[in-house]
């Protein structure tokens, strides 16, 4: 590991301020950054811990609920308020990591995690997300735990997040302070940017912005549903998963939220596949629509291509089942 | 950089390049070489510690995040003999090498309490009715635990022996 300045902020305004000197981060659960920085696939200059800021509560606001940034990945699967009303988002937090690393890990920090491409771990080959235009080893490599939406010839590196994926079906937002000390929210789904050419730039934030909570509105359906397909039962990434969120009316499918894990270079979501789907009679011909849409842009390499099988399939039987 | 906090009880005050894990400072700077580096990743769970009541990997975290932090090593899940965990794994052979044990310990004694709060798993059908201590459960809840040896029905009937409870699907 190299050596960095380690300090413990005393509030949000000095932690933001202290991390906009060049290459400081910000640490809270440590779980993932860490790891990178063993591998010296990270090297910041300063770790700045927002640990002890307060941010772990989650508090009700009318209908809708505020998960603090540092608040554990255990403690919000487990909150009684999120088992009750918000399932699709315990059942992809306790679907992910170990109970170990639920404990660490954080709201904010698992939205920042990187990708587990392994040649983004390995400091001797090229990678245009860790080394900037060095060049993709993933595209005519070994490819598995990769993406096959949302890609570009630069990289296809996969989001790893199972929680952001049921939070891009919630319609999550993001609540981040910036150095100068104002806040501003954000959608979950503007946070994220899509790798083109610029693979190492991964979201919206600016040095000194600070994720201090999640928004999460009132879900707009009650039959929620997470499905992860991974290689091993349990504590593996998601081969394909998806989170929906559907409320049915009359026998027709009246609102439908539905998110991928595993498929894409973000946490996936197709608005087109919702609108197709919306207003319908819940059948089969029209869940195989729905599953050509998903994949109608897939740009599979050689280890993925069983990605568009799998990804259709299991869409299917989540529509199914959560339909019926 | 100076770092207080309280090990099995006893209060310890260290002065730590802001490098150091956890771990390493429990191993090699308090000498309590119980909590094994395995991976040294986070993937093998051999390293499991108690944090405030929370089992993590110490592998993963650094010294400094500890600041005042109550620490439980397996050196201290012991008073004055073996606790019901400990004597359990001895009875139902547990371990074989025994290099996993430590932290299978610490994990198992945390996931107890978990099950105890009710907390929910993976394989919870109900996400909100009370957890049981089946076999599928246990194997989800201790997932973050690797045994080479594969002593996993020793590992489980030990647990299961521990917290009182019999699986209601033996696998």
């Amino acid at each position: 590991m190299r050596p960095f300045d380690y300090s413990r902020a005393a509030d949000a305004d000095t932690a933001c301020t202290a991390a906009c000197a060049p290459d400081a981060a910000f640490i809270a659960g440590g779980t993932n950054l860490i790891d990178l920085m063993k591998l010296e696939v990270l090297a910041p200059s300063a770790l700045i811990d927002i640990g002890h800021l307060g941010l772990d509560q989650i508090e009700e606001q009318g209908d809708d609920l505020r998960i603090g940034a540092t608040l554990t990945n255990a403690e919000l699967a487990a909150d009684h308020r999120v088992r009750r009303r918000w399932p699709v988002l315990s059942r992809a937090l306790l679907a992910g990591a170990s109970g170990q690393l639920r404990n660490k890990a954080t709201t904010g920090g698992n939205l920042l995690q990187r990708t587990r491409c392994p040649y983004f771990y390995d400091t001797d080959t090229a990678c245009n997300k860790r080394n900037p235009g060095t060049g993709c080893s993933a595209i005519g490599g070994e490819q598995r735990n990769h993406a096959i939406l949302g890609t570009s010839e630069d990289c296809i590196a996969l989001h790893a997040s199972d929680m952001a994926v049921a939070l891009r079906a919630l319609d999550a937002k993001v609540e981040v302070r910036t150095a100068g000390g104002s806040q501003r929210r954000i959608d979950l789904a503007d946070l994220y940017r899509l790798p083109g050419d610029t693979p190492h730039i991964e979201t919206c934030l600016a040095p000194g912005d600070l994720i201090t909570a999640v928004h999460l509105p009132a879900a707009r359906g009650d039959r929620q549903q997470y499905r992860k397909v991974r290689d091993r039962a349990s504590y593996a990434f998601a081969l394909v998963s998806v989170a929906a969120v559907v409320g049915m009316k009359n026998g027709r499918i009246d609102h439908i939220a539905l998110a991928f894990g595993g498929l894409g270079t973000l946490p996936w979501r197709d608005p087109d596949i919702e609108a197709l789907l919306t207003g319908e009679v819940p059948r089969t011909a029209l869940f195989e629509r729905a599953a050509d849409t998903l994949m109608r842009d897939a740009e599979p390499q050689d280890g993925t291509a069983f990605k568009v099988a799998l990804g259709k399939r299991v869409l299917k039987a989540v529509l199914t089942e959560v339909t019926a | 950089m100076k770092l207080s906090f309280s090990v099995n009880g006893t209060p310890r005050t260290l002065d730590l390049d802001p490098r150091v894990t956890l771990l390493d400072a429990l191993r090699e700077h308090l000498q309590l070489t119980g909590s094994k580096k395995g991976c040294d990743h986070g993937q093998c769970g051999a390293c499991t510690v108690i944090v405030g009541g929370r089992r993590i990997n110490a592998c993963l975290s650094l010294a400094m995040m500890h600041e005042g932090d109550e620490i439980t090593t397996v050196e201290g899940l012991s008073g004055e003999g073996l606790s019901v965990l400990q004597q359990a794994f001895i009875e139902h052979d547990g371990f074989q090498c025994g290099y996993c044990t430590p932290g299978q310990l610490c994990s198992a004694q945390a996931m107890l309490d978990e099950v105890a709060e009710g907390w929910p798993s993976h394989v919870t059908e109900d996400l909100n009715a009370p957890a049981q201590l089946t076999q599928a459960e246990l194997a989800e809840r201790m997932s973050g635990n690797l045994c080479r040896c594969s002593c996993y029905p020793g590992i489980n009937a030990a647990i299961l022996q521990a917290a009182g409870t019999k699986a209601a699907d033996p696998a």
